[in-house]
């Protein structure tokens, strides 16, 4: 029987508010232990939140960027719960009005628009983290009170390939307006999955689990398919799968039933009676939506409107802000799009692939990627040259034309010089010429090779080109 | 006289005269303490050192003609539920028996402002779970009236402080009647402010949507005069009120010539001792006396406030306690086997019967299946009683009550929960409507213990509230004190 996913998703992502959602520590990655901390976060007797109003201004703003209704009243609940991470021992979060609703994002899998809903977006308090040590525990809150938004969708998602792209659509939107770093490796950007499955023929849900500690993309992927394929068994065997909740064991790359203590909660939710609800009034809302700046998918048809870029290129541009803002300021500077795209599509993210580093981290200038393009233009230097010069300036952050004068990578334009060399090499060959001159044109190449190989590949290939002929020829 | 015998009134007019020094007023409370505190055990922490070094110290700006706060040399108790920097603040629990806090309460930053001397922190029931103060890890405290009856609760402690003349002024802190019953119990005055006046910032929670600071005094005038420095605005209290703050003082000492008195009928079929209902009644008559209108009246909601008020502020606190988890700061038990036995055996040793008894009532009212039959109910319960409240303020300007139905009771004499929770009834739906109340002491029941009466206003009515209360304290004239 061939069946089918349905996966909905829980994703967590921090916001890059300069403060916490309570009180006015540093909101900050990486500072020493318990350093980004005070009376209020660390819930001691008396203390009291006092809602970070930036968080609801930037919770909005995803609100509004994945299609959110944003009613005027929300409020913020405590669920409960223990755990030494929590220092109140309740997380303020929010239950029953959630500061959006009801959102839609559209992403495009194989060639295939669909929509998927958003449920919710709500507001929260972020945990600290448990250092774990042989015998004892340590717990650093800098965490502790980190604003965090949760975004929950409708069970739309079929396939880890749409899970994919629709965490790439929310990142990317997340990115552009500004909320979030999403930076998966720092738990910015965290992520829950439901999953069930049901025979392709059904239409009522499968039973689901909950899979958590999902830390990166492809642990996200691995265990989509694990626990699929664990669900299809478990229905095969004519047994019935089980809602639990399910730890992901990366190293293992196998799902576990969580222990009852970690899971069987009654969170107790109840209004937070030490804060105020959030009235947002129409033009507060407006506000916002018009401080929005171009999304992603509006940008993506700009790029393919307005610079005659392929569906395929502007998607990838558009996936990141970094990718996009660099284009963009590349294309102000040098006005050519289809060869702006093109180096940043092959070249540049073929080397922050291979160097394992973020569309946020591109170490070459816009300034410079335009200045390697105008030389390649010019015919300062080839085009193999270039690719040459472009990782040296990826790697050394010097720009190109240092580069190109350090290391005497220009082109060799001087036809006289050349043709010296075409005529000594074709001396020097005369099988090969043989060869050509009794209607082998492939043996034309070898020459080609020949000369750009003397030359350190800086010779103008066109003049090569017509010069070997024009020898061979005779 | 003895200085500590002084009203807040009296001892700054002296001060002010430079004929008394802070220093000798620091000492005669002090003194005063010294003799007491074996009897009454009103105190958990004595700051008889610095008291002294704080009053000398505001002795000498005075002298050298520097400028001085309003409260300048006045010694003070702090219910041990207020965070005093550096002073350990326990709120009577063996769970903070240690814990000394980095940081000042609003109203502790507001009194050092004005220069007062902090003399000592106050017993209470632990976390201000309880009538009597006999629930304090620290021990009972006893009514300065009557060794053998307890002060009241859960501010016992800063009434019977105040009772015995052990300070000048303190705070108190009032959920469901914590200033005002134990005010009623010693024969002193107690405010529960509206809702939103005074801020909770460093006032251990109890049961956050109902808890308020409140002074406790020896007249209606000091509680005013402390309003005026203890109430505003605190950006860290989102729950405070943002509005002009009135002169609490102001009109007080007007004459109540055709103010509109209402007795709520309820509070007066609710079972009484005989002298709390005498005392009651000659108090009406004295507000006629004065001129003032005094109709009967009805609050249909009454008999609900008591129940509303436990499913609430339980609720309340069996979240706000959780944080105590022997992680961070105070109890932790010595020894455990891992995390689960360490919560288990910290909170079991670390709590007493009472906040336990509240914590699982909390639980279990919140829980999944019971929420909208308890919580949720409550919740709507409470709306309704507001709007009983609010709807006689359109009639009234003040409603007049009892402050408990029977003089203090014996130490111990309440055998059940219940029977204690019942002591409470006359102060509860004030706390749950989110209204103004002040005890102010009305006269002796046979047994020569104080009886005091409520006045009730509306939500930031103080005004109103005072003058009233100030009015009637002239004309009843209540002097008696305590034979300590």
């Amino acid at each position: 029987m061939k069946y089918e996913k349905v996966i909905g998703l829980e994703v967590h992502a921090e916001l890059s508010t300069e403060t916490k959602i309570f009180c006015s520590c540093k909101n900050e990655f990486g500072s020493d232990q318990n350093t980004n901390v005070c009376p209020v976060c660390l819930s001691m007797p008396g203390m009291l939140p006092v809602l970070n109003r930036k968080v609801v201004e930037y919770g909005v703003r995803a609100g509004i960027a994945l299609g959110c209704d944003i009613p005027n009243f929300s409020k913020m609940d405590r669920k409960n719960y223990t755990y030494p991470d929590l220092s109140k021992s309740y997380q303020i979060s929010q239950f029953e009005f959630p500061l959006c609703k009801r959102g839609c994002v559209e992403i495009d899998v194989d060639g295939q628009t669909r929509k998927i809903g958003i449920t919710r977006i709500h507001i929260e308090e972020d945990a600290g983290k448990l250092l774990h040590q042989s015998g004892y525990s340590r717990v650093d809150y800098n965490r502790g009170g980190v604003p965090l938004i949760e975004i929950v969708t409708e069970p739309d998602l079929r396939s880890a390939e749409e899970v994919k792209v629709f965490l790439e659509s929310i990142k990317a939107n997340l990115e552009f307006i500004g909320v979030s770093d999403c930076k998966m490796q720092e738990g910015s950007l965290r992520c829950d999955v439901n999953i069930s499955v049901r025979p392709e023929s059904q239409k009522e849900f499968g039973t689901r689990a909950e899979l958590k500690n999902l830390n990166s993309f492809s642990a996200i992927f691995r265990a989509i398919d694990y626990e699929s394929n664990r669900q299809i068994d478990v229905l095969e065997s004519g047994e019935k799968v089980m809602q639990e909740t399910r730890r992901w064991d990366d190293t293992q790359g196998k799902s576990y039933p969580m222990r009852d203590k970690e899971e069987a909660h009654d969170y107790r939710y109840f209004p937070d009676p030490d804060l105020v609800p959030i009235y947002l009034e129409d033009n507060e809302i407006q506000d916002i939506r018009d401080s929005m700046p171009e999304l992603p998918a509006a940008k993506k048809q700009r790029y393919i409107g307005e610079f005659s870029l392929s569906d395929y290129d502007a998607s990838i541009l558009t996936n990141s802000k970094f990718t996009a803002e660099y284009f963009e300021q590349c294309v102000l500077q040098y006005p050519n799009p289809k060869a702006v795209c093109n180096y940043i599509m092959v070249d540049l993210l073929k080397m922050l692939n291979e160097s394992g580093m973020e569309a946020s981290q591109i170490p070459v200038p816009a300034g410079d990627l335009c200045g390697l393009l105008k030389l390649l233009e010019d015919g300062v230097v080839n085009s193999s040259v270039g690719k040459q010069v472009f990782e040296e300036m990826f790697k050394t952050g010097k720009p190109p034309e240092q580069i190109v004068e350090e290391k005497g990578l220009k082109q060799i334009d001087d036809t006289d010089a050349i043709h010296e060399l075409v005529l000594r090499i074709i001396r020097d060959n005369p099988k090969p010429a043989a060869d050509y001159r009794s209607g082998n044109a492939k043996a034309m190449t070898f020459f080609v090779g020949q000369v750009m190989k003397a030359t350190n590949g800086k010779a103008n290939p066109k003049t090569v080109n017509e010069l070997v002929k024009k020898e061979l020829d005779g | 006289m003895k200085l500590n015998e002084l009203n807040l009134t009296q001892a700054l007019t002296l001060l002010d005269k430079k004929e008394i020094t802070s220093a000798e007023l620091t000492e005669d409370c002090l003194k005063k303490i010294e003799m007491a505190e074996p009897k009454i055990h009103a105190l958990v922490t004595i700051a008889g050192e610095n008291a002294m070094e704080q009053a000398k110290a505001v002795d000498k700006k005075r002298a050298a003609g520097k400028k001085i706060g309003r409260l300048a040399g006045i010694p003070g108790i702090i219910k041990d539920g207020i965070c005093t920097r550096d002073v350990r603040s326990t709120a009577s629990s063996k769970m903070l028996y240690n814990y000394v806090p980095v940081y000042d309460a609003h109203v502790i930053e507001k009194l050092k402002a004005e220069d007062y001397v902090l003399v000592a922190k106050a017993n209470m029931d632990e976390f201000a779970m309880g009538s009597s103060t006999e629930n304090s890890h620290f021990g009972v405290t006893r009514n300065p009236w009557d060794m053998e009856r307890v002060p009241g609760g859960s501010s016992g402690g800063s009434a019977a402080a105040v009772a015995a003349d052990e300070t000048i002024f303190a705070l108190g802190s009032d959920t469901g009647g914590s200033v005002r019953q134990p005010a009623g119990f010693c024969g002193v005055v107690g405010v529960k402010p509206t809702y939103g006046t005074v801020s909770r910032y460093g006032l251990m929670a109890f049961a956050s949507s109902l808890d308020q600071i409140g002074p406790l005094t020896k007249t209606v005038e000091d509680s005013a005069f402390l309003m005026n420095v203890i109430s505003g605005r605190d950006e860290r209290d989102s729950t405070s009120a943002i509005m002009r703050y009135p002169d609490y003082e102001k009109d007080m000492r007007k004459d109540i010539k055709g103010m509109k008195v209402g007795v709520p009928k309820e509070y007066m079929e609710q079972e009484m001792s005989n002298d709390v209902r005498r005392v009651f009644e000659d108090s009406v008559k004295l507000f006629k006396d004065m001129g003032a209108t005094v109709e009967t009246t009805s609050l249909p909601t009454f008999d609900y406030a008591l129940s509303a008020y436990y499913i609430i502020s339980s609720a309340e606190v069996s979240s706000n306690l959780a944080r105590f988890d022997g992680i961070r700061y105070g109890y932790r038990t010595k020894e455990y086997a891992d995390l689960k036995e360490m919560y288990k055996k910290t909170r079991s040793e670390g709590f007493g019967d009472e906040v336990k008894r509240r914590i699982m009532l909390g639980n279990y009212v919140l829980s999944s299946g019971y929420y909208d039959a308890y919580y949720l109910k409550a919740l709507k319960v409470r709306t309704l009683i507001k709007n009983d409240f609010e709807e006689q303020f359109k009639k009234f300007d003040i409603l007049l009550s009892p402050v408990t139905p029977t003089p203090a009771f014996k130490i111990g004499e309440k055998s059940t929960p219940m029977e204690m929770y019942v002591s409470d009834l006359f102060t509860v739906p004030v706390n749950i409507a989110g209204m103004s109340a002040i005890s102010v002491p009305a006269g002796l029941s046979a047994d020569g213990l104080p009886l005091g009466i409520q006045v009730i206003t509306n939500a930031f009515w103080e005004n109103t509230m005072f003058r009233a209360a100030y009015n009637f304290e002239q004309s009843a004239g209540f002097a008696a004190k305590p034979a300590l």
